[in-house]
């Protein structure tokens, strides 16, 4: 059972396809760690077995009469954050405001998995309507860090993250407002992608804030990343801002990253942007050290590595906050306990249905947020705060094109620090929003992002580190991501506090 | 920007909020400190420059209004937390 637990996603499909693993025994194995180990990470907020187990023994019957054989990820096992509709199954948000929600209908990602061939284990923890950086505010208890279980596992998508950094899933699906799926990714130890904004479809992604959010798949290489994201990507009618005619093609950027291992100097021809205002005051000497640690590695290997500046830096996360809460508190004004979820007992009156069903359904961060985004956007403060956020957004996006007219990729890091204590700074709301400042322009830009390991810090924590290319520039990052995990092997150093052999 | 209990009570209405006591004492501080430190904003000259919306200049897609669903009134009821028939039940809203 610990030989599949072992294996990447892709590993596994190949596995499947060779008929060595049985689709029901690999939903099997994954199925009982959860059960063994999922107790003192909480990574999962619901578990569908039966439905798990039948889906692989549909998955057995379609390979054997030949069909869809050849999907990379044909039988392996999944979960996603619990913000992505899955027909007829719990989906909460990790809110009260939604406990008990069944979505009539499939997210376009959830459709294009089940027709991928994928099984889908469960629904992964997150912080409560994807606002949190620690998964602390999730209605249903922290995720604890497979790594410490005393720590964060980050977040938004915390759930994802340690799923697969505690061999709970194969790989998974999160999405990013700004930095949801980098920074938990960071926080564990695995591998992330934010995608293009525009590329994968949003329909029955329960909305945070519209112009920002992005779903994307977090695992334990960048080549289960690419494989994921080529089955969820492309045009969906369902979403006017899914721009992408065809899914991604990384066909060849495994065999291309291959090649140049062999020859010695595999980054020769890649020019990488180092920003020097991203390592000044603020950032952590471990997380310092490992980033910069990972330039100078990517220099020897004959990357054109160049010190320069972004400017804007410390006004990207006011900016993302003015525009994310008003976005939210237009997205969340639909939970007014009429149709769907939570509904207070107490009310007495129409209006009190919308007072009392929101004020008792939401927990304190979102109502933060909410309250935010309804002052920013309210008369008198619109010009100051919404509109004013909304031209620096213009100025960020632009000094990001720039530097990427010159540079492949730029190298950042991900968070100012290794993952912290839980309890530790979410007393501190400002505090919280200010540690999102390397991940927030990429959702401002629709820029893509790849966080994967670079390092161990503090604690032996890892240390991931962020390539962040042009629109629509993902095979691109994924060949460089792909090249570091072939002549590295922090992506493959595992949790060891469980002590479940993977 | 200081945030006084006359506007807390106007955010909450626009937000469709009822808070304790603590509640409204807690946001009158961490939203003080969180506009606070947006006002850093202001130090950009942004006059004249565009509003960017979106990540990229996306137009409405149209399609034909054509009906292609089903009947699925028992689905989409089936989360009601309260409902009469085939119906909603909400408080009454008019006099």
């Amino acid at each position: 059972m610990d030989d599949i637990r072992s294996m990447t996603a892709l590993e596994l499909g190949g596995a499947i396809r060779a008929g060595t693993v049985g689709c029901a025994e690999a939903a099997r194995a994954y199925l009982d760690a959860v059960k063994e180990f999922d107790g003192d990470i909480g990574a999962y907020i619901s578990v569908f077995e039966d439905e798990a187990l039948a889906e692989a023994e549909e998955a057995q019957r379609r390979l054997a009469a030949g069909g869809l054989g050849d999907s990379p990820l044909f039988g392996v096992p999944t979960a996603v954050k619990d913000v992505i509709c899955v027909k007829g199954r719990r989906t909460t948000a990790a809110s009260k405001m939604l406990d008990g929600f069944k979505p009539p209908y499939d997210a376009h990602v959830a459709e294009r998995l089940a027709a991928a061939g994928a099984v889908m284990l469960g629904k992964l923890n997150l912080d409560e309507f994807a606002m949190g950086g620690s998964t602390e505010t999730s209605y249903y208890g922290v995720t604890r860090n497979p790594w410490d279980l005393s720590r964060v596992s980050g977040g938004s998508s915390g759930g994802s993250a340690a799923a697969v950094a505690a061999g709970l899933a194969p790989y998974a699906l999160g999405s990013d407002t700004g930095g949801s799926i980098r920074q938990p990714s960071a926080f564990c130890g695995v591998t992330g992608i934010k995608p293009t904004y525009g590329s994968v479809s949003r329909y029955g992604l329960l909305a945070y804030a519209s112009s920002l959010d992005q779903i994307g798949p977090i695992g334990r290489d960048v080549w289960d990343c690419a494989a994921a994201l080529a089955a969820i990507s492309g045009k969906d009618r369902r979403d006017s801002t899914s721009v992408m005619e065809a899914p991604f093609d990384f066909s060849g950027v495994r065999e291309g990253a291959e090649a140049a291992v062999s020859l010695g100097t595999p980054y020769r021809g890649f020019k990488v942007a180092l920003p020097k205002n991203y390592f000044d005051a603020g950032l952590s000497e471990d997380v310092k050290a490992a980033t910069l640690g990972a330039a100078r590695e990517m220099e020897r290997l004959g990357a054109d590595v160049e010190e320069t500046g972004i400017p804007l830096l410390e006004y990207a996360v006011p900016a993302y906050y003015i525009i994310a809460c008003a976005e939210a508190s237009s997205n969340l004004s639909r939970y007014d306990g009429v149709k769907y979820g939570f509904r207070s007992e107490k009310a007495e009156d129409v209006l009190g249905v919308y007072y009392k069903s929101r004020s008792e359904g939401f927990g304190t961060e979102v109502k933060r947020r909410v309250m935010l985004g309804s002052f920013v956007l309210s008369s008198g403060y619109f010009d100051a705060y919404y509109k004013k956020a909304l031209q620096v957004r213009g100025l960020i996006k632009r000094a990001f094109d720039e530097v990427l007219g010159k540079y492949d990729f730029i190298l950042s890091p991900v968070s100012p620090t290794v993952a912290y204590k839980i309890g530790g700074q979410i007393e501190d709301p400002l505090a919280m929003y200010m540690a999102d400042i390397y991940t927030v322009s990429l959702n401002l830009a629709g820029l893509p992002g790849v966080a994967l390991p670079c390092g161990f810090g503090e604690g032996g924590m890892p240390v991931g580190m962020q390539l962040i290319g042009g629109a629509f520039s993902e095979p691109l990052l994924v060949k460089a991501a792909g090249i570091w995990q072939s002549v590295t092997d922090y992506h493959k150093k595992r949790a060891k506090v469980l002590g479940n052999g993977i | 920007m200081r945030i006084s209990d006359e506007l807390i009570g106007y955010i909450c209405e626009l937000s469709r909020l009822e808070l304790s006591e603590d509640e409204k004492e807690g946001r009158k501080k961490d939203l003080t400190d969180i506009l606070d430190y947006m006002d850093k904003l202001n130090e950009l000259d942004t006059r004249g420059l565009p509003e960017m919306t979106h990540p990229f200049d996306a137009a409405n897609r149209f399609r034909e209004d054509a009906p292609a669903n089903g009947d699925r009134r028992q689905e989409m009821l089936a989360n009601a937390p309260d409902r009469k028939g085939d119906f909603f039940k909400v408080f009454k809203t008019v006099e």
